[in-house]
């Protein structure tokens, strides 16, 4: 997911709050900022918040990658508008960290420097057209099944934070999704593109879930505090489930032999991705790992002249109003 | 040191005859930025609506340790509720 | 009526929606990230009107996108400073600002165009144009004001773009309104607002023409259609 491998902290706070503070949460309150909460409940949830706002600017990369070659005006359009909205949504969930007691440069610095990760499927390159259509209906596919139960999270801005982004968000699938209709439709490349995108595009997606969490105790702890309402192995099988048969109508073949319908489980089995892959883009060895941290670096030092400039004319206009008075 | 954007609220009136909403934060430099800034994360510059901002560091919050006397004492004010009182259906919506 | 003056006013937005969307996911914050998007947006918008009215208005059964993916760099009429790469930030919101002070003001005028199609896009552009101008106006007079280093750099944006400003208003029948005729008002303008961002307006006039006529486009511009047309251009029976 866009926050994988989350591990909650440990908490050393009196238990007696600590009971009362489950309670609240137990009882579907939602604890907003100057609450009292346990310290692992907000370190946990700053790493959580901040990785997910750090994937949704990191995510503007490998779609951004082809604004400049859309191939008509209205995709063009529809492409930079969601891509906009991904800058959007980042900026939501800075603001929703930044309630916590972090700020939006100390944790875009976290970023850079790699103490900080961003969702590995950005880590992978975008290299047709039909990437645009992949990325939106397997990505932003798999991206929605949680976020759309992270509405209801206990934490008030990030909750707040989700339901504006889940209904922004809406139709970024969709347009995936047509994509790779026009895609599978049209001609011998363009078939072509479309099963190569699925084929490369499928077992990244799966890992974006996080391995299986049947035996961690961080998720039991995240679980039970509602920063994470689902876990790993279910949203996947749902995920596999619902895209399956849109596979199918696409006719398009996804890349796993062993794919075939459980009866007894009223799901599918399916080929577990290469964890070890997966390992190796959270260390920064994806694909992409390299490119994407330079062009975020290269956008933050680029820009430091603008930032520090607004800020002295704006010292400059404050002074200027103090001696006019 | 290095110093960031202050950080805004925004509110925002979304039609005529409602009241300003907070609808969430942005950084910008100055009060005028700030607004440009909401105008473009905030509303996609729809025509129309009025947008306040703030500066979230000139907020003045109750503590939530006082919740107790700032909101209890209206509690037993059931009046306030517009479903305290019983309006016969055929008076109509109200 | 022209069917090149149409084009003029698609291409100009087509070629300066591309370059603003080159931003997309590099601006120096987020705020300024979906603002320079909106704009790419609004321009983008604007070229699907200006390009679609041209190819009906041509007759020749071409549309909006056969024009704007299925030409080569001399037939497009943009003016010469909006193909201008992005350079640095002060660059593009300087080339922003001068571009939207001229459009601003060429809208307007055509807002009373005796072609209701022609006043109808207008209208609907100024609406956007207007907020264009106010916000890379902000931006010019903060970063030129700034420190000394935004002031140098601002200073240095204008003096690079300035050779690029004649042609705005250089005019001849294809013109959908006589263009040179918009001067004062762009002067006073622009005056205003240099004034208050500290710099200072260039001494030479001389100005390179050649953009709005396809005479001699700058080298740029065949790069950015290569990016921008790659795509419809490989795969011509593809629909998309």
């Amino acid at each position: 997911m866009y926050a994988q491998m989350i591990t909650s902290e440990a908490t050393q706070d009196d238990p007696e709050k600590l009971a009362a503070f489950q309670a609240r949460i137990d009882a579907g309150e939602k604890i907003e900022p100057k609450d009292w909460m346990p310290a692992g409940y907000r370190k946990t949830l700053i790493r959580q918040i901040s990785q997910h706002a750090h994937s949704e600017i990191v995510g503007q990369l490998p779609e951004g990658n082809w604004i400049t070659r859309a191939p008509t005006l209205e995709r063009k359009a529809i492409l930079l508008a969601k891509v906009q909205d991904e800058a959007g949504h980042g900026l939501y969930l800075y603001c929703a960290a930044e309630t916590l007691g972090v700020s939006r440069d100390e944790l875009t610095e976290m970023l850079l420097d790699g103490r900080m990760k961003y969702s590995s499927i950005f880590a992978y390159p975008t290299l047709t057209w039909a990437d645009m259509g992949a990325v939106g209906w397997l990505v932003d596919g798999a991206a929605i099944m949680n976020q759309v139960p992270l509405q209801r999270t206990s934490y008030g801005p990030y909750a707040r934070s989700m339901v504006r982004i889940c209904k922004e968000e809406s139709f970024h699938q969709r347009q995936g999704f047509d994509i790779m209709m026009k895609m599978a439709n049209g001609t011998e490349a363009q078939k072509r593109m479309a099963q190569d995108a699925l084929n490369r595009f499928w077992y990244p997606s799966l890992m974006m879930f996080g391995p299986s969490d049947k035996e961690s105790v961080h998720s039991e702890q995240s679980m039970a505090w509602k920063i994470k309402m689902n876990s790993n192995d279910e949203l996947r099988q749902k995920f596999v489930d619902q895209t399956v048969p849109q596979a199918e109508y696409l006719g398009l073949t996804i890349p796993d032999e062993t794919l075939a319908w459980n009866e007894e489980k009223g799901g599918y089995d399916f080929a577990e991705p290469d964890w070890s892959e997966f390992f190796d883009v959270l260390k920064g060895n994806g694909p992409c790992s390299v490119e994407r941290i330079e062009a975020r670096q290269k956008a933050w030092d680029d820009g430091a002249w603008v930032r520090e400039a607004r800020l002295a004319h704006a010292a400059k206009k404050r002074a200027a109003k103090v001696a006019a008075e | 040191m290095k110093q960031e954007w202050p950080l805004w609220e925004v509110f925002i009136r979304g039609q005529h005859g409602l009241s300003h909403r907070h609808v969430g934060s942005l950084h910008a430099a100055d009060a005028e930025h700030a607004i440009q800034n909401a105008r473009d994360v905030y509303t996609r510059r729809k025509e129309g609506v009025s947008i306040w901002v703030v500066p979230a560091a000139d907020i003045t919050a109750s503590s939530p340790d006082d919740k107790g006397s700032l909101y209890d004492p209206a509690d037993d004010k059931v009046y306030r509720h517009p479903t305290f009182f019983d309006i016969p259906d055929d008076v109509g919506a109200m | 009526m022209s069917v090149q003056g149409l084009i003029r006013m698609g291409d100009n937005t087509l070629v300066l929606g591309q370059r603003v969307s080159e931003w997309c996911g590099h601006a120096p914050a987020l705020e300024e990230d979906i603002a320079l998007a909106n704009t790419a947006l609004d321009l983008i918008g604007q070229t699907q009107l200006w390009l679609g009215l041209a190819a009906e208005r041509e007759g020749k059964g071409r549309t909006a996108d056969t024009l704007a993916y299925h030409r080569d760099a001399w037939d497009f009429r943009n003016l010469l400073v909006v193909e201008q790469p992005n350079r640095d930030f002060g660059v593009t919101m300087m080339r922003q600002f001068l571009f939207d002070a001229w459009h601003l003001e060429a809208l307007k005028a055509l807002t009373e165009h005796e072609d209701a199609e022609i006043a109808a896009i207008a209208q609907k552009s100024v609406k956007e144009v207007t907020y264009h101008r106010e916000r890379s106006s902000d931006t010019v007079i903060a970063l030129g004001d700034g420190t000394e280093e935004s002031h140098e750099r601002m200073q240095a944006a204008l003096d690079r773009l300035w050779p690029y400003v004649g042609e705005m208003f250089s005019t001849d029948e294809d013109d959908l309104m006589d263009v040179s005729a918009l001067r004062p008002a762009f002067d006073a303008y622009l005056e205003t607002v240099l004034a208050e961002a500290t710099l200072s307006r260039p001494d030479s006039d001389f100005a390179h023409m050649g953009g709005k006529t396809g005479a001699r486009h700058t080298e740029h511009l065949g790069h950015m259609l290569a990016t921008m047309q790659v795509l419809p251009r490989s795969h011509p029976d593809a629909t998309w």
